[in-house]
Protein backbone atom coordinates (compact mmCIF):
# COMPACT_ATOMS: atom_id res chain seq x y z
CA UNK A 1 0.00 0.00 0.00
CA UNK A 2 1.48 3.32 -1.06
CA UNK A 3 1.74 6.22 1.37
CA UNK A 4 0.07 8.51 -1.16
CA UNK A 5 -1.89 8.05 -4.38
CA UNK A 6 -1.98 10.39 -7.37
CA UNK A 7 -4.70 9.92 -9.94
CA UNK A 8 -3.34 11.38 -13.19
CA UNK A 9 -5.74 9.52 -15.46
CA UNK A 10 -6.83 11.50 -18.52
CA UNK A 11 -3.85 13.85 -18.29
CA UNK A 12 -1.34 14.12 -21.09
CA UNK A 13 2.40 14.85 -21.19
CA UNK A 14 3.93 16.46 -19.17
CA UNK A 15 1.19 16.78 -16.54
CA UNK A 16 1.56 13.32 -14.93
CA UNK A 17 5.27 14.02 -14.33
CA UNK A 18 4.65 17.56 -13.07
CA UNK A 19 1.92 16.42 -10.69
CA UNK A 20 4.06 13.51 -9.48
CA UNK A 21 6.94 15.89 -8.78
CA UNK A 22 4.61 18.17 -6.83
CA UNK A 23 3.30 15.25 -4.76
CA UNK A 24 6.85 13.95 -4.07
CA UNK A 25 7.95 17.42 -2.98
CA UNK A 26 5.57 17.37 -0.02
CA UNK A 27 6.59 13.83 1.02
CA UNK A 28 9.42 12.65 3.26
CA UNK A 29 12.30 10.53 1.88
CA UNK A 30 11.55 6.81 1.84
CA UNK A 31 7.78 7.31 1.46
CA UNK A 32 6.03 5.85 -1.56
CA UNK A 33 3.77 7.42 -4.16
CA UNK A 34 1.43 5.48 -6.42
CA UNK A 35 0.55 7.17 -9.72
CA UNK A 36 -2.26 6.16 -12.07
CA UNK A 37 -1.91 7.29 -15.69
CA UNK A 38 -3.63 6.63 -19.00
CA UNK A 39 -0.82 8.26 -20.99
CA UNK A 40 1.12 5.58 -22.94
CA UNK A 41 4.12 7.94 -23.02
CA UNK A 42 4.28 7.84 -19.24
CA UNK A 43 6.06 4.44 -19.37
CA UNK A 44 9.24 5.89 -20.84
CA UNK A 45 8.82 9.19 -19.02
CA UNK A 46 8.51 7.87 -15.45
CA UNK A 47 11.54 5.63 -16.05
CA UNK A 48 13.55 8.64 -17.27
CA UNK A 49 12.22 10.82 -14.46
CA UNK A 50 13.31 8.30 -11.84
CA UNK A 51 16.76 7.73 -13.41
CA UNK A 52 17.42 11.46 -13.46
CA UNK A 53 16.03 12.41 -10.06
CA UNK A 54 17.26 9.39 -8.09
CA UNK A 55 13.78 8.42 -6.92
CA UNK A 56 13.20 4.68 -7.11
CA UNK A 57 10.71 3.15 -9.53
CA UNK A 58 9.72 0.22 -7.33
CA UNK A 59 7.20 -1.33 -9.68
CA UNK A 60 4.89 -0.67 -12.61
CA UNK A 61 1.83 -2.43 -13.98
CA UNK A 62 -0.66 -1.96 -16.77
CA UNK A 63 -4.25 -3.06 -16.73
CA UNK A 64 -6.94 -2.03 -19.18
CA UNK A 65 -5.01 0.99 -20.46
CA UNK A 66 -4.20 2.31 -16.98
CA UNK A 67 -0.56 2.31 -15.92
CA UNK A 68 0.29 2.19 -12.24
CA UNK A 69 3.69 3.30 -10.97
CA UNK A 70 5.05 2.96 -7.47
CA UNK A 71 7.82 5.44 -6.74
CA UNK A 72 9.85 5.64 -3.53
CA UNK A 73 11.16 9.09 -2.79
CA UNK A 74 14.96 9.27 -2.49
CA UNK A 75 16.76 10.31 0.69
CA UNK B 1 26.96 14.04 -24.92
CA UNK B 2 28.99 11.82 -22.62
CA UNK B 3 29.97 12.87 -19.13
CA UNK B 4 33.60 13.26 -20.23
CA UNK B 5 32.92 16.18 -22.55
CA UNK B 6 30.80 18.24 -20.21
CA UNK B 7 31.69 21.90 -20.06
CA UNK B 8 34.17 22.31 -17.23
CA UNK B 9 32.72 24.03 -14.18
CA UNK B 10 29.17 23.93 -15.52
CA UNK B 11 26.50 22.19 -13.46
CA UNK B 12 25.05 19.44 -15.71
CA UNK B 13 21.60 20.13 -14.26
CA UNK B 14 21.16 23.48 -15.94
CA UNK B 15 19.22 24.45 -19.03
CA UNK B 16 18.36 27.59 -20.94
CA UNK B 17 15.79 28.08 -23.67
CA UNK B 18 15.52 30.99 -26.09
CA UNK B 19 11.81 31.42 -26.82
CA UNK B 20 11.22 33.10 -30.18
CA UNK B 21 7.72 32.04 -31.21
CA UNK B 22 4.43 32.97 -29.60
CA UNK B 23 1.66 31.16 -31.44
CA UNK B 24 -0.53 28.68 -29.57
CA UNK B 25 1.25 25.64 -31.02
CA UNK B 26 4.80 26.96 -30.69
CA UNK B 27 4.21 28.04 -27.10
CA UNK B 28 4.12 24.39 -26.06
CA UNK B 29 7.67 23.10 -26.59
CA UNK B 30 9.41 25.73 -24.40
CA UNK B 31 6.89 25.52 -21.55
CA UNK B 32 6.67 21.71 -21.62
CA UNK B 33 10.46 21.37 -21.56
CA UNK B 34 11.05 24.05 -18.93
CA UNK B 35 8.45 22.68 -16.50
CA UNK B 36 9.59 19.09 -17.00
CA UNK B 37 13.27 19.97 -16.63
CA UNK B 38 12.47 21.86 -13.43
CA UNK B 39 10.51 18.83 -12.17
CA UNK B 40 13.59 16.70 -12.87
CA UNK B 41 15.75 18.96 -10.73
CA UNK B 42 17.29 21.26 -13.34
CA UNK B 43 17.77 24.99 -12.95
CA UNK B 44 16.01 26.49 -15.95
CA UNK B 45 16.17 29.93 -17.54
CA UNK B 46 13.89 31.07 -20.36
CA UNK B 47 14.78 34.08 -22.51
CA UNK B 48 11.76 35.55 -24.33
CA UNK B 49 12.55 37.48 -27.47
CA UNK B 50 10.74 38.70 -30.58
CA UNK B 51 7.44 36.84 -31.06
CA UNK B 52 8.12 34.78 -27.96
CA UNK B 53 7.87 37.88 -25.76
CA UNK B 54 4.04 38.10 -25.72
CA UNK B 55 4.01 34.71 -23.93
CA UNK B 56 4.90 36.69 -20.81
CA UNK B 57 1.87 38.98 -21.04
CA UNK B 58 -0.69 38.88 -18.23
CA UNK B 59 -3.49 38.36 -20.72
CA UNK B 60 -2.74 35.63 -23.19
CA UNK B 61 -4.80 35.41 -26.36
CA UNK B 62 -2.90 32.79 -28.28
CA UNK B 63 -3.79 31.82 -31.80
CA UNK B 64 -2.62 29.26 -34.29
CA UNK B 65 -2.55 29.67 -38.06
CA UNK B 66 -2.57 27.06 -40.80
CA UNK B 67 -1.28 29.68 -43.26
CA UNK B 68 1.98 28.42 -44.74
CA UNK B 69 1.84 25.38 -42.47
CA UNK B 70 1.13 22.31 -44.60
CA UNK B 71 2.02 20.00 -41.69
CA UNK B 72 -0.93 21.26 -39.64
CA UNK B 73 -3.59 18.67 -40.19
CA UNK B 74 -6.42 18.38 -37.69
CA UNK B 75 -8.21 15.10 -36.93
CA UNK B 76 -11.66 15.52 -38.41
CA UNK B 77 -14.34 13.04 -39.42
CA UNK B 78 -11.96 10.10 -39.10
CA UNK B 79 -9.24 11.64 -41.21
CA UNK B 80 -6.63 14.38 -41.05
CA UNK B 81 -7.47 17.60 -42.81
CA UNK B 82 -5.16 20.39 -43.79
CA UNK B 83 -6.21 23.74 -45.14
CA UNK B 84 -5.23 25.38 -48.44
CA UNK B 85 -3.49 28.73 -47.91
CA UNK B 86 -6.22 30.56 -49.78
CA UNK B 87 -8.74 29.38 -47.17
CA UNK B 88 -6.38 30.08 -44.26
CA UNK B 89 -6.10 33.68 -45.43
CA UNK B 90 -9.82 34.35 -45.04
CA UNK B 91 -10.59 36.55 -42.00
CA UNK B 92 -11.95 34.48 -39.11
CA UNK B 93 -10.32 31.23 -40.19
CA UNK B 94 -7.41 31.62 -37.74
CA UNK B 95 -9.87 32.27 -34.92
CA UNK B 96 -11.86 29.17 -35.84
CA UNK B 97 -8.73 27.03 -36.15
CA UNK B 98 -7.51 28.34 -32.78
CA UNK B 99 -10.82 27.48 -31.15
CA UNK B 100 -10.70 24.02 -32.67
CA UNK B 101 -7.15 23.51 -31.41
CA UNK B 102 -8.07 24.67 -27.89
CA UNK B 103 -11.02 22.25 -27.81
CA UNK B 104 -8.74 19.44 -28.91
CA UNK B 105 -6.18 20.35 -26.25
CA UNK B 106 -8.85 20.25 -23.57
CA UNK B 107 -10.36 17.01 -24.81
CA UNK B 108 -7.00 15.23 -24.85
CA UNK B 109 -6.00 16.26 -21.34
CA UNK B 110 -3.17 18.46 -22.58
CA UNK B 111 -2.34 21.36 -20.27
CA UNK B 112 -3.24 24.88 -21.37
CA UNK B 113 -0.41 27.38 -21.87
CA UNK B 114 -1.53 29.57 -18.90
CA UNK B 115 -1.51 26.41 -16.75
CA UNK B 116 2.00 25.41 -17.89
CA UNK B 117 3.25 28.96 -17.41
CA UNK B 118 1.87 29.03 -13.86
CA UNK B 119 3.64 25.72 -13.19
CA UNK B 120 6.88 27.15 -14.59
CA UNK B 121 6.61 30.19 -12.30
CA UNK B 122 5.82 27.92 -9.34
CA UNK B 123 8.88 25.79 -10.16
CA UNK B 124 11.12 28.89 -10.00
CA UNK B 125 11.95 28.86 -13.69
CA UNK B 126 13.86 32.09 -14.30
CA UNK B 127 12.19 34.17 -17.01
CA UNK B 128 13.95 37.00 -18.80
CA UNK B 129 12.16 39.38 -21.16
CA UNK B 130 14.23 40.88 -23.96
CA UNK B 131 14.55 44.64 -23.44
CA UNK B 132 15.07 45.36 -27.13
CA UNK B 133 11.87 43.50 -28.06
CA UNK B 134 9.93 45.41 -25.39
CA UNK B 135 11.12 48.66 -26.97
CA UNK B 136 10.66 47.52 -30.56
CA UNK B 137 7.07 46.38 -30.19
CA UNK B 138 6.18 49.00 -27.54
CA UNK B 139 5.38 46.70 -24.67
CA UNK B 140 5.78 47.70 -21.05
CA UNK B 141 6.95 45.54 -18.17
CA UNK B 142 3.56 46.33 -16.57
CA UNK B 143 1.89 44.27 -19.33
CA UNK B 144 3.91 41.24 -18.23
CA UNK B 145 3.43 38.77 -15.38
CA UNK B 146 5.11 39.38 -12.01
CA UNK B 147 8.54 38.05 -11.18
CA UNK B 148 10.19 38.30 -14.58
CA UNK B 149 13.53 39.96 -15.24
CA UNK B 150 14.54 42.24 -18.08
CA UNK B 151 17.75 41.69 -19.99
CA UNK B 152 19.51 41.69 -23.31
CA UNK B 153 21.79 39.52 -25.39
CA UNK B 154 24.69 39.74 -22.93
CA UNK B 155 22.39 38.67 -20.10
CA UNK B 156 21.38 35.61 -22.08
CA UNK B 157 24.94 34.77 -23.15
CA UNK B 158 26.04 34.86 -19.52
CA UNK B 159 23.22 32.40 -18.70
CA UNK B 160 24.24 30.21 -21.66
CA UNK B 161 27.86 30.00 -20.52
CA UNK B 162 26.58 28.70 -17.18
CA UNK B 163 24.05 26.24 -18.66
CA UNK B 164 24.82 22.71 -19.76
CA UNK B 165 21.86 22.53 -22.16
CA UNK B 166 21.00 25.51 -24.36
CA UNK B 167 17.97 25.35 -26.65
CA UNK B 168 16.57 27.71 -29.26
CA UNK B 169 12.88 27.34 -30.01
Amino acid sequence: MADQVLDAKGLNCPLPILKAKKALKSMEGGKTLEILSTDPGSVADFAAFCRTTGNELVEQNEEGGVWTYLIRKSG
Amino acid sequence: MSSTDMKPGVDPNTMSIIVTKGSLDWAYPPFILSTTAAAMGLDVTMFFTFYGLPLLMKDLSLQVTSLGNPAMKMPMMGMHMGMPNIVSAIPGVDAAASKMMKNLIKKKGVASIPELRDLAVEADVRMIACQMTLDLFEYSKDDMIEGIEIGGAATYIEVATQSHINLFI
